[in-house]
């Protein structure tokens, strides 16, 4: 297959970017996308031009480090992470648009890497739940049941990849948030700090330059692993309630 | 150089009981002055991380990734096992440990597995109190389900991310204790040496892979939690990252590297399509459960459509060779039986180079619903890798590899033989001897990170007071000399052939000779064309930018110089070790039928290789294994 790529070069996070037009020859229908970049990568490298920078790793769609912006979607078309796209899924002769992650709190910081260290420090407001190694009691001690354990464990399976944040108008990342408060909320052990957590991670989201969410759903329509966006409606419960309990003074 | 594991006195299952009621502690205040490096952020990395922080030491830790949660244990897919025995099923921590010691084909150290046994259970408890939503019964109590190598079901999972949930466990904890200011996590942080001070490891060399600075770091004790070397084949299971640098530095720096031939082929991956591909995508062994493998008997049948090929036309090999284990036989005699057919002509797929893992008995049995909730993940990737429904037709899979059982040699306190270097998780050699039970690799992590570590350092750390060492000590400018003047070397080859290209080919060369089977004389070959590789590597590698600010390229070179040096190692190790043993198949040792023949009368050691000096031949140091409990007997899954 071949294609036409216009890719995101930036020399760096103070530099400017532009648009670079590639083209992508002999690519296989079976190779992934990263792997066609790959391709290029190559091509490039052996005319003597750097090649395209752009981050990956485990490459199977569980880590969350691929990060493309493809034809102004995050992850491109079908739900999945970029290193789960094929290229079965374009036409022969396509345009294909390159651009990492677009969101103010992301910050490009080469071609199409972004940094998101926001979404660690969003984790560490209040993503855990306050227990020392060695102190639990025995697991089957609190039992828990199958359906709460299911929904705790669909918002457990977000990746952190940040597409939420960058497919949102508004740069909200209120889908990554409320994944997280929604698994240690739901769960008999998260429980005691519910509260606590939810106001903390919150707040870090603003401190961080997110937008709030306008229920336009992009974040639901591009998360490679389904987080629902009822998850927000359910945090934006929990933060009335609990900013309610700290504004009359009840102890937190 | 004789080798001293510093087992503890005393019947088996009281060592870890004695060790821990005599072991060496350090009080609170004192550990506040203690600063300790950490490399990795999986689930050793991390574990250890927040416990050690927990319990009063100052950390740093650091990774190669943009955030610690994205270490490539988050990849593991079926389970954790543990000797709950909440099945019922007779299950206790004998059997646990045995079926490892019996899985590792009686090449681990029989002390460790003991304490790994024993810990399992503390592990389930720490884990559902952070929060890990395992899979759960209707009246609310946990789920197992049961893996390759055990006739018990013992393994906790998370639906098919169970090292995802752990790792976000760790992840968590570490969070919390990074908020606390009791770590300091660095990331897109890579480790490019070890420093060395009288002997004492105090400190590590780092690149900061955005700006592209090399700046060295001071500490009381070094962690290395830096995974396996899986990537050495280039085509794996591993992230793109993996890679064996962190060791092989300290490797190289006097560390014994222990057992480096011991690798594990993974039997159900997706098969390769192509030459373009990156990496090999696994589907879990959790699938054997439920998954019947087989070929057709003829080779003519290979074309045909699976659903045309007739009952009696099929050969279920696993269930026809082993009856009792059937296809839940342990990842190696799975590989191995695979690779067999294929051999023989009766593959399936592109190239002839696949197996069919099969539902259909299943979905009848249970129904649809129940394999989707069961593996819903795994149909659906497979799907989107393929394109074909596994609902409708069988899977194709082939080994891939997968996972190291060697690693840097390390003592029962987990320290290698420099002092103050302590090793975690898949980059030691010590709980799977020759092959890896599925579920068991979060095991060790976990127990390493969480319960033996911040148990055992106090060893060391009571004999280190007042022998701080900061990073104006001559050693530490000397290595990050170093690193500086490698790094610029790279650069400098301006050769004009790409980083890819020479690793295609090492992993090419990896496969063929030091794969899933084995011999003298293709060992010997490799032996022949690495050094050549390397040289070519060396002068005419070409890498574009330059050495400051991110260039990946540049990264997976540094990776790639140490893979074409490990790589002869692993060489090495293999045709030193005249038997075949778990991963470790040498097709002139087996049994009539086809199976490993191990030499316990000569090869019951770990094999620990001393780094003499480049193109020097490395010394073999030889760990007896004792076995005090557990007596060697011929492994059989019939």
């Amino acid at each position: 297959m071949k294609f036409y790529l216009e890719v995101w070069r930036q020399k760096g996070p103070e530099s400017g970017g532009k648009l670079e037009h590639y083209e992508a020859n002999n690519i296989p229908a079976e190779a992934s996308f990263l792997e066609m970049l790959d391709i290029v990568n190559e091509d490039l490298t052996a005319k003597g031009i750097e090649p395209i920078q752009f981050d990956s790793d485990c490459r199977e769609g569980i880590c969350g480090n691929c990060s493309l912006t493809i034809n102004g979607v995050p992850h491109g078309p079908g739900r999945g992470t970029t290193c789960q796209l094929y290229m079965r899924k374009f036409r022969d002769g396509q345009i294909i648009t390159i651009e990492p992650f677009r969101a103010d709190s992301f910050p490009v910081e080469r071609d199409l890497v972004v940094n998101r260290e926001a979404y660690d420090r969003i984790m560490q407001a209040g993503g855990f739940i306050s227990e020392r190694a060695g102190s639990a009691p025995d697991a089957n001690s609190v039992p828990i049941p199958k359906v709460v354990a299911d929904v705790a464990m669909d918002a457990a399976a977000c990746i952190g990849c940040g597409a939420c944040a960058a497919a949102c108008p508004n740069g909200s990342a209120m889908l990554f948030v409320s994944a997280k408060v929604t698994h240690l909320g739901l769960l008999p052990q998260g429980k005691p700090e519910n509260d606590r957590r939810v106001l903390s991670m919150v707040r870090q989201m603003d401190k961080e330059g997110f937008g709030n969410c306008s229920n336009y759903y992009a974040c639901e329509a591009v998360c490679p692993a389904g987080i629902p966006a009822s998850f927000i409606a359910g945090m934006n419960r929990a933060y009335s309630f609990a900013s309610i309990k700290e504004s009359v003074g009840i102890p937190l | 150089m004789t080798l001293d594991a510093n087992i503890p006195a005393g019947p088996l299952d009281k060592k870890w009981t004695s060790f821990k009621n005599t072991a060496k502690l350090v009080n609170p205040a004192n550990k506040r002055k203690f600063d300790i490096i950490i490399v990795g952020s999986g689930l050793a990395g991390a574990a250890s991380a927040a416990t050690l922080a927990e319990q009063g030491y100052k950390v740093k830790c650091f990774c190669y990734q943009d955030s610690p949660r994205r270490a490539h244990s988050i990849a593991a897919q079926g389970g954790i096992n543990a000797a709950k025995n909440y099945q019922n099923d007779g299950d206790s921590v004998y059997r646990l440990f045995y079926d490892t010691i019996k899985g590792g084909d009686f090449r681990a150290r029989e002390a460790n597995v003991h304490r790994l046994a024993e810990i399992s259970n503390q592990i389930i408890d720490q884990c559902v109190a952070q929060g890990v939503p395992f899979a759960r019964e209707y009246g609310g109590l946990l789920d197992n389900r049961s893996f390759g190598g055990a006739q018990v079901s013992r393994t906790f999972y998370a639906r098919g991310q169970t090292g995802q949930q752990l790792l976000l466990g760790t992840y968590s904890a570490l969070s919390h204790q990074i908020a606390l200011g009791n770590v300091e996590m660095f990331s897109k942080a890579e480790m490019m040496d070890l420093v060395v001070v009288d002997g004492h490891a105090k400190g590590i060399v780092v690149r900061d892979m955005t700006t592209g600075e090399i700046t060295s770091h001071a500490g009381d004790a070094v962690l290395l939690c830096t995974g396996g070397y899986g990537n050495v084949f280039y085509l794996s299971t591993n992230a793109r990252g993996c890679n064996v640098t962190a060791t092989y530095r300290a490797y190289k720096r006097g560390a014994l590297f222990a057992n480096p031939c011991y690798t594990q082929i993974h039997p159900t991956c997706i098969p390769v399509s192509g030459e373009y591909q990156s990496k090999l995508t696994l589907m879990s062994e959790s699938l054997r459960n439920d998954g019947r493998v087989w070929v057709p008997k003829r080779k003519e049948d290979c074309a045909k459509e699976p659903k045309d090929i007739p009952e009696d036309a099929r050969d279920y090999y696993l269930e026809r060779k082993y009856p009792s284990y059937g296809n839940l036989a342990p990842r190696d005699i799975s590989s191995r039986s695979a690779k067999e057919v294929c051999d023989d002509g009766r593959g399936v797929g592109p190239g002839g180079l696949g197996v069919y893992l099969d539902f259909a008995d299943a979905i009848k049995r249970l129904g649809k619903h129940v394999i989707e909730e069961r593996y819903g993940n795994l149909f659906e990737m497979y799907h989107n890798i393929t394109g074909e429904d596994a609902y409708e037709r069988p899977m194709r899979i082939y080994p891939a590899v997968h996972y190291t059982m060697g690693g840097l040699w390390v003592d029962y306190n987990l320290m290698s033989n420099i002092p103050g270097l302590h090793v975690l998780g898949e980059a030691n050699f010590s709980d799977h001897g020759a092959n890896r039970l599925g579920a068991s690799a979060l095991m060790q992590g976990l127990a390493d990170g969480y319960f033996v570590l911040p148990n055992t350092l106090g060893t060391y750390m009571a004999s280190q007071f007042g022998k701080k060492v900061d990073a104006s000590a001559p050693a530490f400018k000397e290595a990050v000399d170093s690193v500086k003047a490698r790094v610029q070397k790279l650069i400098s080859i301006k050769g004009t052939r790409s980083v890819d290209s020479f690793h295609r080919e090492l992993g090419k060369i990896m496969w063929d000779k030091c794969g899933m089977a084995r011999d003298k004389k293709g060992l010997e070959e490799a032996l022949r064309k690495i050094p050549k590789l390397r040289e070519e590597f060396w002068t005419n590698l070409k890498l574009l930018g330059s050495a400051d600010g991110i260039n990946m390229e540049l990264e997976r070179a540094g990776r790639v110089a140490d893979f074409l040096e490990f790589g002869e190692l692993m060489c090495l190790d293999a045709l030193n070790r005249n038997e075949s043993c778990g991963g470790h198949f040498r097709t002139e040792y087996q049994t009539p039928e086809g199976e490993a023949l191990r030499d316990d009368e000569n090869f019951d050691y770990v094999a620990a290789w001393k780094y003499e000096g480049d193109n020097t031949a490395p010394t073999l140091v030889k760990e007896p294994l004792v076995y005090e409990e557990v007596k060697l007997a011929t492994r059989s899954y019939k």
